[in-house]
């Protein structure tokens, strides 16, 4: 049973809404301040530590993202901190939120598909955080230029350019968990909870977690750990768990991105070592292809959760 | 049977063992208002919903304007107004901004949009209103803009859920002189309520739901006739020597009734009114007052179901369910 016309009909208009919604409402400027303010204390931090440094570095500007001064983090960790707090907080409600204002019947009434709806919405989140993530970035390069005083080169423009795409990713994944939980829960408080809770226990909890239920399945063999290294079957287990989390993912991506020097995510057999010339640069693009597959995990994601949100809106009941 | 624009055969909408909606039938004509009338929760709102294709229809088939809306929801949608119950609007823009929003939905160029934006508000008495954002509004003024959003929409069919629910009687008139103004332009109107006597004036026929069933369907004065017993009360207010005698002479009246000082009821078959006046004018009698009292939904609602104790038990059953 084929519908008539496309899916798509009247997505421009509703993303175009949306957009200027975001754009324009509270919880956007409180969320962009949140970021600023946060973003150019470490970016202090790291210029500090960064000009006390007299050794020479290749890629001095990718320090910008990755240098951290006590007591604060380094941008990258303040970064995967308030990304997902930003996608959480743009979408808790989009959907349920309609349906409490009571417009999505009237909405629905007019000859468009919900899939337009649904869709206009993840574009319009996504279009928004991209805006201000991509805003947020130039403010770093600029502040860059002007407080180290070295331009970067080309491998660190592109670089840093991969890491704003991967960064957009991610906060695409914290989109599409805020907006399936904004779909399953009809109140707008409990979604924002259970969002919160999940992005709290993925975080912070699970990369805790996936090392002991690693050594429940993979017990730690004695005589590795005699010579005191890591057991490979548990090291694996445990990669292969902490995995599960976008936030692993997105850590390893942006250490592969943004540190040259990285070979490999995993453990590393001696094997693997051969003929390599330890701390030496790789190329930028054989850093892409070690974060490649961490990447397609965090699009994947987003997919699968934006697909399983899909299909629950559509058998959904619209009557409020 | 052109000017057919709603057609029901057999809908019939389950929500796992529950039949929300069992095996209804009914067609609304062009610029016909029919009432859909019922309790709450007697499948008046699913009806609806199956009609704009929002939801699933179980069984049985529905065309509206030709169109099946299981399959071509786009294009029913395109020529029918929705106005749901208790319509909401985006708080934080504007009464035209939410109308703009809708016009670019269903796709209408710029220059047209704003044209059909200041008529439709105009016409639901919102001009003054169109830069005002809409949490300042009150609850009869959101149902206008409902409407007026049906009229910018330019829609065959205006399908208003419950539209006066909540509204205090002045809006109410308001809001039904506007349904009228449908009417006049050949917007055939479905309308659902549960308040019987308020939609009973505009409605040219009714259905009667009950547990998902409509148990009753008809103009008001049909269904009078037929539950009520048939007969039409006349009241009248005159004076005149032996009036009531004379009034009892007349063709097709059974019965006479004192209500009050010269006021008088008559029970007949027919409208007896042309000669009721003739009576009085005859005697010499001074003519206060003469009418024929509509039959009232209400009373029909409550006879058709004292006479069927059981489907009242499963109405309210059904009621349940839907709750």
């Amino acid at each position: 049973m084929r519908r008539e016309g496309s899916a798509f009909q009247g997505i421009g208009v509703v993303v175009l809404k949306e957009l200027s919604d975001h754009l324009t409402s509270v919880r956007m400027r409180v969320l962009e301040w949140l970021v600023v303010l946060v973003a150019l204390a470490a970016l202090y931090g790291a210029i500090q530590q960064i000009k006390d440094t007299t050794a020479e570095d290749p890629f001095l500007f990718l320090r910008l993202f990755t240098t951290s001064r006590d007591p604060l983090p380094s941008f990258v960790s303040f970064i995967s901190f308030l990304v997902p707090l930003m996608a959480i907080g743009l979408g808790f409600d989009s959907v349920n939120g309609e349906y409490n204002r009571r417009t999505l019947s009237r909405i629905l009434a007019q000859p468009i598909y919900r899939d337009a709806l649904l869709f206009g919405k993840f574009l319009a989140g996504l279009a928004t955080l991209a805006i201000s993530l991509i805003t947020l970035w130039l403010l770093v390069m600029g502040l860059g230029l002007l407080l180290i005083g070295i331009p970067p080169g080309a491998e660190e423009i592109g670089r840093s350019v991969i890491f704003l795409v991967v960064t957009i990713i991610y906060a695409g994944v914290w989109l599409s968990v805020a907006l399936l939980f904004s779909i399953v829960f009809r109140s707008a408080a409990t979604a924002a909870l259970v969002t919160l809770g999940i992005w709290l226990f993925i975080t912070f909890i699970w990369p805790v977690l996936a090392g002991a239920v690693a050594q429940a399945i993979v017990p730690l063999d004695p005589r590795y750990t005699a010579l005191g290294l890591q057991t490979p079957g548990t090291a694996e287990a445990e990669h292969f768990l902490a995995r599960l989390s976008p936030s692993t993912l997105f850590a390893e991506t942006v250490v592969a991105i943004l540190d040259p020097t990285t070979r490999s995510l995993g453990p590393i057999y001696l094997s693997q070592l051969q003929g390599a010339v330890l701390g030496a640069p790789l190329p930028i693009g054989e850093s892409v292809l070690i974060a490649w597959p961490q990447t397609v995990g965090m699009i994947a994601s987003a997919i699968v959760l934006f697909v399983i949100g899909y299909v629950i809106f559509q058998r959904q009941e619209v009557r409020a | 049977m052109s000017d057919i624009v709603i057609e029901a055969n057999g809908l019939t909408k389950k929500y796992g063992a529950a039949t929300a909606v069992d095996r209804i039938s009914f067609s609304v004509g062009r610029g016909e208002i029919f009432g859909l009338l019922g309790p709450n929760g007697a499948g008046k709102t699913t009806t609806i919903l199956m009609m704009l294709g929002l939801t699933d229809i179980s069984d049985g088939g529905i065309r509206v304007l030709g169109f099946d809306p299981a399959r071509e929801p786009l294009s029913v949608k395109r020529r029918v107004g929705y106005l749901p119950d208790t319509v909401g609007f985006y708080d934080q823009l504007t009464a035209a901004d939410n109308l703009r929003y809708t016009a670019r939905l269903i796709g209408f160029k710029k220059a047209e949009r704003e044209e059909k934006i200041s008529a439709a508000l105009d016409r639901v008495g919102l001009a003054d209103f169109a830069d005002k954002r809409v949490s300042t509004f009150s609850r009869g003024m959101r149902q206008r803009l409902g409407l007026a959003e049906i009229l910018m929409k330019g829609a065959q069919i205006a399908i208003l859920d419950e539209p006066t629910s909540g509204l205090d009687p002045h809006a109410t008139s308001e809001l039904l002189a506007i349904i009228r103004g449908f009417k006049a332009e050949g917007v055939s109107v479905l309308l659902s309520s549960h308040l019987l006597e308020r939609v009973q004036s505009v409605c040219d026929r009714v259905a009667l739901f009950s547990a998902g069933r409509i148990a009753l369907m008809g103009s008001v004065a049909e269904l009078g006739r037929e539950i009520l017993g048939g007969g039409f009360v006349v009241d009248i207010e005159a004076d005149g020597a032996g009036l009531a005698e004379r009034l009892a002479l007349i063709p097709g009246v059974s019965g006479v009734e004192r209500i009050g000082i010269s006021k008088l009821r008559l029970h007949a078959d027919r409208d007896v009114r042309p000669e009721a006046a003739a009576e009085v004018v005859g005697s010499q009698g001074r003519l206060r007052y003469l009418g024929v009292q509509e039959p009232s939904l209400d009373a029909i609602y409550n006879r058709y179901f004292e006479n069927r104790p059981n489907e009242e038990l499963a109405m309210k059953d059904g009621a349940r369910h839907a709750a």
